[in-house]
């Protein structure tokens, strides 16, 4: 008796666990609340299946627990329950897997107009580069980076001239424009993710990987390395700050310019010449 | 020579010894089973105590030393857990836990559980102890093999161990040992630690292929009479899926770790693109990290299935003898078992949605993966409808059943979150996977594991555990492991990425620190509550009460040896005959509220038996 009882509390406190969880997903601040949607379907469709499979265990335990005197029912097969059963599994089953792939189908198509932002990773941390008024971004290779050229630009790229440099493991977004983040790492796998997004990618050494989405909410974000990346993984944050396009555009015009960094550097380097020379 | 086939001289004339019958009834057509068509097996029978308990032939031996030795790697994992756990609910409180300690500890516990600890224990244990009992076999047919694979086994689990005391310590690099990370500096035990854990899983792989052979062909070649596929129990039909899977899986994985070892030591790029560390650019280039991850998990996949597969079988048997009713569907049972072995090669990439691998393979791996929800739902439906009108014993054995029922299917619902490839993205790398996997194929197998060791240990030690132990130990455990990993899917909604050694105050989890405690200090008492089941089997060891023949009026063919436990060669004289399923339980008109597989139908012939 006691055993129903307690499996019964189980599932009961189950229930009880998700309706009023204090611990549930912080408020999403892009485009993706369809991700959200699809979770609750499959809570809903899951959690069903869930509940009345257990249900019945614990009726079953009630019910023919045993008798010295009873006999179990002697029935090996029974093909038209088991195939409605397959059936309305995999309908059920369809019904989960039609919106998520919809979705998916979205997360994969970037949008036209939105702005591609190359995010660099390396043990352990972020920096950001973004198009300048030609809109596109350089190219670029590992071996290229060093101190004057901290993401690696190809120099006879004409496009990375005018890239804007973010040596910063914080980021500033337009509110309602949709971004493209591009990945590389420099070292190892990493993956930037900010939970309140929802989306994520893994940045892999060697090759540019990318995903995107619309942020729609004012505020400042964490980001987390979500995928391990060595001993300093945990310690790997950074940080984006969305923004009116006002406030953004402000921000945008006081951030240096591949070609400024090579002025820069041009000017110290005579500098340092004409010290050399007297 | 039995009674049984005196008129039938073809019989007599093809096989001169091997024949028995399984019972002293009256001999009718209806009880004919095909003659032997080889003579029987001969045993290497062991004389001094090294050839008899250390470098022993005998597959039940060997089961039994797979299954300590599996049992003892556990106990480590299990205290590595511990340790993990005592970080994340307490930081700070153990001043040795730096982050390279915690990462190290990760990592070996998640190796030594799912390979060291769960395959070991599922395939070398039960698959040896089991096999050649339930198919009628007086041994693996390579007994030697069998032992050498044990040996193996053993030299593989030294040589992991020994990574703790090597310069560096074991490898820190998760238990998916993913590189550039696994061999770079960074990350703790990137030398020797991972140079051991490859030359460990390479010895395993070797090892577990002799193993694996034997499984499948004692159970294709060395079935007794009467045998047939159909009529052998799902445990065996399990452990059979599963071995073919690990012999075309393991492949992978041994691929994988000689390629890394090779990127290691001898500077090859089988996995290593070009690469800036610490300033300086390596010398390797042109190698691809995701190659490594298509290769893992080609492995990793068919791994969660090649636990799976045999704990099934297992819980099928267990809930068909002690719900005295034959298990629902036994076909479809046997073919979704198949067919989900089948399927298991066809989706590895849904661990890798958002690895950067081409995002158009989500479609088809999120399409493949939910179409093995369906045979997977077919064995629950099947498990819960063997309850149905059953007579059921709730013994210890049935506990563990029920545990597993609920873990199983609950953690398999969580797994329809993850393998739909959209939903998979924000629960991806998120404690929400943690507490999934630990639901689906940590507590739930081990539910079965517990389940089977109440169930056989009779059988092995002739002695029965003590049941009111057994329900300490089943409570603590069940109660205990629900309530560390089902709260634990919320961290994962709330988006604390796991692998995190500490959080600081991240708005995500400030809230679940009282948790995180809770999560840990249920942790400890689970931990501690297995030693119940050691303190138990001790003392019944000596002391229990006595099982004597087939304790639990089961139908299948282990628990019919002439000796309790069987000895060597397990069938004295005479290999039995099968004349029925393994399921002949409750048959109405029956004596009995069950039929042994050897009894022959004309000593039932008044029963109304459907299959046979």
């Amino acid at each position: 008796m006691h055993v129903g009882i307690i499996f019964f509390l189980v599932i009961l406190g189950s229930v009880l666990f998700h309706i009023f969880t204090p611990w549930y997903w912080t408020d999403v601040a892009s485009n993706w609340g369809g991700m959200d949607d699809t979770i609750t379907l499959t809570f809903w469709i899951g959690g069903g299946v869930f509940i009345a499979v257990c249900l019945f265990m614990v009726y079953c335990v009630f019910k023919f627990s045993y008798k010295k005197e009873r006999k179990a029912e002697y029935k090996p097969e029974d093909k038209k329950l088991e195939k409605i059963l397959t059936w309305a599994t995999t309908l059920g089953v369809a019904a989960l897997l039609a919106p998520g792939l919809i979705i998916w189908n979205q997360y994969v198509n970037v949008p036209k107009n939105a702005i591609e932002i190359d995010v660099m990773a390396w043990q352990w941390g972020w920096q950001y580069r973004l198009p300048g008024e030609d809109g596109k971004l350089g190219t670029t290779k590992v071996v290229n980076i060093n101190d004057n050229n901290p993401f690696g630009i190809n120099l006879d790229d004409p496009f990375g001239n005018d890239d804007v440099m973010i040596q910063s493991d914080v980021i500033n977004l337009e509110n309602n424009r949709p971004v493209k983040i591009l990945l590389r790492s420099v070292d190892v796998l990493h993956n930037w993710y900010v939970p309140q997004f929802r989306a994520k990618m893994d940045a892999v050494p060697g090759i540019v990987t990318y995903y995107w989405f619309e942020p729609n909410k004012v505020g400042e974000f964490e980001v987390l390395c979500a995928e391990y990346c060595g001993v300093g993984h945990y310690a790997m944050r950074g940080g984006v700050e969305v923004q009116d396009k006002q406030e953004y555009d402000n921000w945008l015009q006081q951030q240096e310019t591949f070609s400024d960094l090579i002025a820069k550097q041009k000017i110290l380097e005579n500098e340092k010449t004409k010290l050399a020379k007297k | 020579m039995s009674e049984d086939f005196n008129d039938n001289k073809t019989i007599q004339a093809q096989s001169s010894e091997a024949i028995s019958g399984g019972g002293s009834g009256i001999a009718t057509d209806a009880d004919y089973v095909r003659p032997a068509e080889v003579a029987d097996q001969d045993l290497y029978h062991g004389h001094s105590f090294i050839t008899k308990w250390i470098f022993c032939q005998d597959a039940k031996v060997i089961g039994v030393q797979y299954f300590l030795l599996a049992t003892f790697t556990g106990i480590i994992g299990l205290i590595l857990s511990w340790l993990m756990r005592l970080q994340l609910g307490f930081p700070g409180l153990a001043p040795f836990m730096t982050a390279e300690h915690y990462y190290q500890f990760v990592t070996m516990h998640g190796m030594i559980m799912v390979v060291y600890f769960l395959t070991a224990l599922f395939l070398g244990g039960f698959g040896n102890y089991l096999i050649p009992l339930m198919v009628g076999a007086r041994d693996m047919v390579f007994p030697y093999l069998n032992m050498v694979s044990f040996w193996s086994f053993f030299v593989a689990v030294a040589v992991l161990l020994a990574s703790f005391f090597v310069p560096g310590g074991p490898t820190g690099s998760g238990w998916t040992l993913y590189p550039p990370q696994a061999i770079l500096e960074g990350t703790p035990g990137a030398g020797w630690g991972i140079m051991l854990m490859c030359i460990s899983l390479i010895l395993f792989v070797a090892g577990f292929t002799m193993g694996g052979l034997n499984y499948l062909i004692t159970v294709l070649q060395a079935r007794t009479r009467g045998m047939t596929l159909m009529r052998m129990p799902l445990t065996v039909w399990g452990i059979f899926t599963a071995t073919v899977l690990a012999m075309l899986a393991f492949p992978a994985l041994l691929v994988g770790a000689l390629m890394m070892s090779l990127d290691n030591v001898l500077g090859t790029s089988f996995f290593m693109p070009t690469i800036l560390k610490a300033g300086e650019v390596l010398e390797y280039g042109g190698g691809s990290p995701i190659l490594f991850q298509h290769l893992f998990w080609f492995f990793g996949h068919p791994e969660v299935y090649i636990v799976a597969l045999p704990a099934f079988g297992i819980i099928s048997d267990l809930i068909s003898v002690h719900a005295r009713k034959n298990i629902f569907g036994y076909r479809m049972m046997v073919w979704a078992i198949v067919g989900i072995g089948a399927l298991s090669f066809f989706v590895w990439a849904h661990h890798m949605y958002v690895s950067g691998m081409n995002p158009w393979f989500g479609f088809f791996f999120a399409t493949t993966t939910l179409i093995i929800a369906v045979p997977t739902a077919m064995k629950v439906y099947n498990w819960i409808l063997t309850l149905w009108r059953g007579n059921i014993r709730l013994n210890v054995v049935m506990l563990w059943c029920l545990g597993f029922i609920v873990t199983f299917v609950n953690g398999g619902i969580t797994g329809i979150f993850l393998g739909n490839v959209s939903v998979d993205v924000p629960l991806s790398d998120t404690y929400f996977v943690i507490a999934h996997f630990h639901m689906v194929m940590g507590i739930a197998p081990l539910m079965v594991i517990m389940g089977a060791v109440y169930h056989w240990f009779p059988l092995v030690a002739g002695r029965f555990l003590d049941e009111k132990l057994g329900k300490w130990h089943f409570w603590l455990t069940f109660l205990g492991a629900y309530s560390i990993y089902f709260p634990m899917h919320y961290l994962g909604f709330i988006g604390v990425p796991r692998r995190y050694f500490e959080m600081y105050d991240s708005p995500y989890v400030t809230s679940a620190v009282g948790m995180n405690e809770f999560i840990s200090l249920a942790a400890f008492i689970v931990g501690a509550a297995q030693f119940i089941l050691i303190y138990n089997i001790i003392k019944t060891l000596k002391t229990g009460k006595p099982a004597g023949h087939n304790p639990w009026q089961a139908c299948s063919l282990e628990w019919l040896t002439p000796t309790v436990p069987p000895e060597h060669g397990n069938w004295g004289d005479r290999l039995p005959t099968v004349h029925r399923w393994a399921y002949d339980y409750s048959v109405p008109g029956a004596k009995e509220d069950f039929i042994t597989q050897t009894t022959p139908p004309s000593e039932v012939a008044h029963t109304k038996v459907e299959k046979t």
